[in-house]
């Protein structure tokens, strides 16, 4: 027996812990070009600010796209309620609402979580110990992650709370390749000059996947090969295919645990089955744009369908 | 270590001579390194913040999370004084069950004439909504926390009761944990007598006080708070998390065919005990407050059908008055027919004239509280009071005189904490909780040891600077 509440606040808490080192991420792979001097990196760290959905807010405040402003405001920024500092204070937030749903080693890891992130983030961060600060974030979290798989019971916590982190990440994924998805076209692999390069690998750095990409692509790259790893490839764990998989099979779970299937359940096996029939071709073929659109307001309604399935709120 | 004369330290009875249930400690401590001493209590500080059992204060404009300071010095409490402390506690606890159901069914005790009638029908804190209502298993008080204040080798003082909704036991939970992780080797020393089988008896005590009536194989309880604003919400998630109960805010729960449920993921479940940690006041916006956001509607009519235990009970702030709590005496009497065995503050109703001239007076010697107040909040110590703030004083008893009771300046007794130079005496208190069930009283062997830690200071509350200490009660 749960709580409606005590579902969502997990689905949230845990929601809300992606979001966060996920914006890390896409720091990471912002600092990355702006240092290689590659390209444009005014133009860069409006695609970053694009895709972390905060650029209308960014452009309330400031006239430019500076390193020192967008770190600042992604990280720490109080008129910022999407920034690193304010999702944690979220996440946190919903942890004490869930406490008793949690194991101790699970809300010690997420309360040092915020706690030592809060202390990194009390002053504002320079360039110099940006990199430190960015470590931190994903360090905390992925203890929080790991205390997670160590300590808990596999039952409707613990799906709930999966489920929570796999649609924030699917969406973060489907966002990052829409920003993106111009220098993925198959017209731009013939340009294949160096800022095409440092584009595909700015996309790759900012989930995490450039090397394991190194590792399965040897040879020449094709940006289709990107949006295939991105999207269709099951062993990659920030995939929409990877996703949804999990998706599926968290919502079985609790359909077996519940003894009732929920309608959100058939709106996930659709997604599933969609993503089987396509290939990467066929993507490009039906448009990779509005693929990634459709993608993103399909996950949005799945989300709201799940809130409402079980009950998150009165 | 310097002892103030006028104070009965519970250590050092008189300099150098160490009190028989501190003599262990004592020697033990002799041989610490104070460093070392020191280092443990910033690690108990860190354990503390880790876990999050932190508090909110009220009237701060940042809604910080602070701790409680908590000192690694015991407060040791021999098994011969203990079992006096209970069965003065138990008996005080039997009286008030017993006051609470007569004052709202037959109110005999105001018929014999044993208290003033004026004295419940004016009073805020009575709950006519409960006249005639008859708790599952008939009991009103299922958690009080009576704080005992001690002034000499055998005097004792209850002066609260605290059976409306008392807090702090997480504290007792958690001190002990942490002394237990810090200095396993002095539990093996002394025979200290545990404390951590609380949140179960507690869950039973619950469980036993079900309506009789139940669509549940087994009582489902849960616990009702506030949210996690509230300044004891980490007490609110810690008890449900150890007694297996569901932690619930008003907004999870609604009627359903003459039940309180709560929203499951599953639907909606019944639930048979709600341990409410709201006021009266915020429980039913039908019956009591009509602008409670927090409230259940109609919550109360399920209670008078006795479909679902509240504990504590409605309206037992009743017994918590403090102008009623100069009768107590007299109830314990009344219903036990035997003389009170912990004793009462002596207290003046400022309600009464002669009493308020007294009172003002010698407002400097007194410590006065308001009738309904609580926390520490709204209150004069005399003595520590400055010119300025006894005349604004005078001002408002002067406005409303009933609104106030005073009591002498108690020499409370000093236990040691750890301070710079070593061990220090402080002022303390100490509330040991009890737990009320059709079948019996249970009271935990320990409590929360309040401390005042500013040197010289009489005001234990945590929300006025106080810190707390593990509170140890010695086996047989």
């Amino acid at each position: 027996m749960m709580l409606g509440k005590t579902a969502g606040g997990l689905f949230w808490m845990f929601r809300y812990l992606e979001r966060a080192e996920n914006t890390a991420r896409l720091l990471e792979a912002g600092w990355r070009i702006a240092l290689t001097r590659s390209s444009n990196s005014e133009n860069e760290w409006r695609s970053i600010v694009t895709t972390a959905g905060m650029n209308v807010g960014y452009e309330e405040k400031f006239d430019s796209y500076t390193a020192a402003n967008v770190i600042n405001y992604l990280l720490r920024d109080k008129d910022n309620p999407s920034s690193v500092m304010a999702t944690l204070d979220q996440a946190r937030s919903n942890a004490r609402m869930v406490r008793t749903a949690l194991s101790s080693e699970v809300w010690e890891a997420t309360n040092e979580c915020w706690m030592s992130i809060k202390a990194e983030l009390a002053r504002p961060v320079s360039e110099r110990n940006l990199h430190d600060v960015l470590m931190a974030i994903r360090f905390r979290t992925s203890v929080v992650r790991g205390a997670l798989h160590g300590t808990m019971l596999r039952n409707d916590i613990f799906c709930f709370s999966r489920l929570g982190t796999f649609i924030e990440r699917a969406d973060n994924t489907a966002r990052i390749l829409d920003v993106k998805y111009y220098v993925l076209l198959p017209s731009a692999a013939y340009v294949g000059s160096n800022i095409d390069n440092a584009q595909w690998e700015v996309i790759l750095r900012s989930v995490s996947a450039e090397q394991s990409f190194r590792w399965l692509y040897t040879g020449s790259i094709s940006p289709m090969m990107i949006a295939d790893f991105m999207i269709l490839d099951r062993r990659m764990p920030r995939s929409l295919a990877f996703c949804y998989n999990e998706i599926g099979e968290n919502l079985r779970l609790l359909e077996e645990t519940y003894g009732t299937r929920q309608p959100c359940q058939d709106q996930s096996d659709a997604i599933c089955k969609l993503m089987r029939g396509h290939t990467v071709e066929s993507i490009f073929q039906h448009g990779l744009h509005e693929f990634l659109g459709e993608f993103v307001k399909d996950t949005t309604a799945l989300s709201s369908a799940i809130e409402q399935n079980f009950r998150f709120y009165g | 270590m310097k002892q103030n004369a006028t104070f009965f330290d519970e250590m050092l009875a008189t300099p150098g001579d160490v009190r028989d249930p501190y003599k262990v400690y004592f020697d033990w401590f002799e041989n610490e390194d104070l460093k070392r001493l020191r280092r443990k209590s910033e690690d108990a500080e860190a354990f503390f913040r880790r876990i999050g059992i932190t508090f909110n204060v009220y009237g701060q404009d940042e809604a910080d999370e602070r701790l409680i300071p908590f000192d690694i010095v015991p407060r040791i409490i021999a098994a011969r004084e203990w079992a006096k402390l209970e069965r003065g506690i138990e008996q005080r606890v039997r009286a008030i069950n017993a006051f609470l159901y007569d004052i709202y069914h037959g109110q005999e005790i105001l018929r014999a004439g044993r208290i003033p009638r004026e004295l419940i029908s004016g009073n805020e804190a009575f709950c006519p909504e409960m006249i005639g209502v008859n708790p599952p298993g008939g009991v009103y008080t299922h958690i009080c926390g009576v704080d005992l204040v001690r002034t000499g080798e055998d005097d004792f003082f209850v002066l609260e009761d605290n059976v409306r909704t008392p807090s702090g036991v997480s504290y007792m939970l958690e001190n002990r944990e942490t002394m237990l992780q810090m200095f396993p080797e002095l539990f093996t020393q002394l025979k200290v007598r545990p404390v951590s089988a609380y949140p179960q008896r507690l869950r039973r005590s619950l469980s036993d006080s079900a309506p009789a009536s139940s669509p549940n194989d087994k009582p489902v309880v849960a616990v009702l708070t506030p949210g996690i604003h509230n300044s004891a919400y980490f007490e609110h998630a810690f008890l449900a998390d150890q007694m297996g109960a569901e932690l619930v805010e008003s907004h999870d729960l609604q009627i359903v065919d003459g039940h309180v449920a709560m929203r499951t993921t599953q639907g909606y479940q019944i639930i048979d005990v709600l341990y409410r940690r709201v006021d009266d006041a915020y429980l039913d916006p039908l019956t009591f407050n009509p602008d409670s956001m927090l409230g259940v509607p109609g919550i109360m009519d399920v209670y008078r059908a006795g479909n679902i235990t509240l504990a504590n009970a409605p309206g037992t702030g009743i017994a918590d008055d403090k102008a009623l709590y100069s009768y107590l005496p007299d109830i314990i009497e009344f219903y036990t027919g035997e003389q009170a065995i912990l004793k009462n503050v002596p207290t003046w109703r400022c309600s009464e004239p002669d009493a308020l001239a007294h009172v003002l007076a010698n407002l400097k010697d007194l410590v006065v509280k308001e009738v309904h107040g609580s926390g520490g909040y709204g209150m004069l110590v005399g003595p520590a009071a400055s010119k300025k703030e006894l005349a604004a004083f005078e001002k408002k008893l002067r406005a409303k005189p009933s609104n106030y009771i005073a009591q002498p300046t108690l020499s409370l007794s000093t236990v040691p904490i750890l301070s710079k130079a070593g061990l220090a005496p402080r002022h303390v208190d100490l509330r040991p909780f009890v737990l009320v069930s059709p079948n019996k009283v249970e009271i935990t062997p320990g409590g929360l040891t309040r401390v005042a830690l500013k040197k010289g200071s009489l005001v234990v509350n945590s929300s006025q600077g106080g810190g707390t200490k593990d509170t140890w009660v010695l086996g047989d």
